[in-house]
């Protein structure tokens, strides 16, 4: 009985002393394999490309585009839709559908703006008139000097 | 004349026989067969796929001899090889068809498979690598999509990158991992290049290969109606050479068909891509992602709070996971019984595709 006894106390010390080896040894291949894989991932995470601030950009002149007409300008590196109205005046919107980041586009025949990839509709404010996208489009600011017109971000 | 071409053939076949044990594999050969019941016709799917891969490995390695990643020549190389390169054309266009058809006979040889039940026990293994391979074909499909920088490749890009960021936690990662920055640039370009012709080979040909030796180990699936019957009314074929031979004439078909396709109806090239244009009204990607396209053209931009691309993202992730472990919930066929919610939700997912399909051909 009594021998029996510290038979398994001895068994015991072993299996701890293995259990211990064991974490040791996992722990140590997972920290292995955590020190070769991190610079894979890390790798593979594109770094940040310092971007060109851009506050405003001149499009032209004022009777440059048509009225009733929209084209989409470089601002920075953010495609933005500007759309002469009707009556001439300029307004300007970011051009990425709030969807899925597809171009938006000045339909004339609806008189809104439209995205061609899931039919979204927006009014001449930005807002969603229809379809799928679940936000507005980012209002951008238009000036004229010296009949140059010129989008600027307004703050916000 | 037979005899004197045996001999000579005999020595060779000797020579190999001492060191490689033909005759055992000859032997083993010989024993396979395939049982011969009314829906023999889809057993040759796999095969046509198999077939068609081949074919892409062989037309894509020519391809990368003109073809050149980058965002200002991709679009101009894939012109060059289709106007100046001789038979350029007609290679492009076989690895365009032929990708299409690929992706068709996989679709094929899944829903045979699903409705003739052959993922049940023992093949549980087979229906999941072959789950993957069907992923990486689409996957290849994708990719391969965007290489020649056109418009419609560059919107489809943006809008099936853009759905992968709605998944939750992993989505904005696995959005910058894919597009190599927070847009579709030159970056996204060179990793999908990558991916295509380097990633998706290698980890396609593991999972073929696994498939494939499990096929042989187990040897091929018997329909349910077929595995009941008693043994002396189970007709077979030999897989060799009846088996074997038929398939290589369905291959033959499918080359013709596939050199009409390549000839007759070239693959457009449509214009450059401009990350400063408008999407262009019609956008549409490949045919076999039209469905899940067209279904996000019908959500609303908010369902219950949630915004309606992640709802759709979830319902399409919810179906594709029953669809992948449908071996693993199906309880009813391992025990000999038939499972009619599994057939029904089989003509389901097909009609929902058929149906949403056709819409997105028609609807402008």
């Amino acid at each position: 009985m009594k021998g029996n006894n510290s038979d398994t106390s001895i068994h015991n010390t072993k299996s701890k002393r293995r259990d211990f080896l064991n974490i040791v040894l996992s722990g140590g291949f997972i920290a292995w394999l955590g020190a070769l894989l991190y610079p894979v991932f890390k790798y593979l995470e594109p770094p940040v490309v310092e971007e060109v601030k851009v506050s405003n950009v001149k499009i032209g002149a004022v009777e440059d585009m048509e009225k009733d007409s929209g084209k989409i300008i470089r601002f920075g590196n953010k495609p933005v839709i500007v759309i002469r109205k009707q009556n001439g005046e300029y307004i300007a919107f970011g051009g990425v559908c709030t969807h899925l980041d597809c171009i938006v586009q000045y339909r004339k025949d609806y008189g809104q703006i439209y995205c061609a990839c899931h039919n979204g509709r927006y009014d001449l404010n930005g807002r969603v008139a229809s379809g799928p996208p679940p936000a507005p489009l980012t209002k951008y600011g238009v000036t004229i000097k010296n009949d140059e017109v010129i989008v600027f971000q307004e703050a916000s | 004349m037979e005899s004197e071409k045996k001999s000579k053939h005999g020595k060779i076949f000797k020579w190999l026989d001492e060191r490689y044990n033909l005759t055992g594999l000859i032997e083993f050969a010989k024993k396979k067969s395939v049982p011969k019941f009314r829906e023999t016709i889809w057993y040759y799917f796999g095969g046509i796929a198999l077939l068609l891969f081949v074919v892409q490995v062989i037309s894509g390695i020519l391809l990368l001899m003109y073809y050149k990643g980058t965002e200002d020549l991709a679009f101009e190389s894939v012109h060059f090889i289709t106007t100046k390169v001789s038979f350029g054309w007609l290679i492009r266009s076989v690895h365009s068809w032929s990708a299409n058809l690929m992706v068709l006979s996989v679709f094929i040889h899944m829903f045979s498979v699903y409705f003739l039940k052959g993922f049940r026990k023992p093949r549980e293994l087979t229906w999941y690598t072959g789950i993957g391979l069907l992923a990486i074909s689409m996957a290849f499909g994708f990719s391969g999509y965007l290489l020649p920088w056109n418009e419609l490749a560059f919107f489809a890009t943006k809008v099936g990158t853009d759905i992968v960021g709605e998944v939750p936690l992993v989505g904005e990662p696995l959005l910058k991992l894919l597009r190599g920055g927070e847009d579709v640039t030159g970056a996204t370009l060179s990793r999908f290049f990558g991916f295509h012709v380097a990633i998706f080979p290698g980890i396609f040909i593991i999972l073929l290969t696994l498939h494939l030796l499990m096929i042989q180990r187990q040897g091929i699936a018997e329909p349910e109606d077929y595995a009941k019957l008693p043994p002396n009314e189970k007709k077979t074929i030999p897989f060799f050479p009846n088996f074997a031979l038929r398939e290589l004439l369905i291959w033959l078909i499918v080359i013709n068909i596939l050199a009409i396709l390549a000839v007759f109806f070239p693959w457009e090239l449509g214009t450059k891509a401009d990350a400063f244009a408008s999407a262009p009204v019609g956008i549409k990607p490949e045919w076999y992602f039209l469905f899940m396209f067209q279904v996000f053209k019908f959500l609303p931009g908010e369902i219950l709070f949630l915004p309606g691309e992640f709802v759709g993202l979830l319902l399409f992730g919810i179906g594709g996971l029953l669809w992948a472990f449908v071996p693993f919930w199906d309880r009813r066929t391992p025990e000999g019984k038939r499972n009619k919610i599994l057939t029904y939700f089989g003509i389901f997912v097909i009609i929902f595709i058929l149906v949403f399909t056709i819409l997105g051909f028609i609807m402008e």
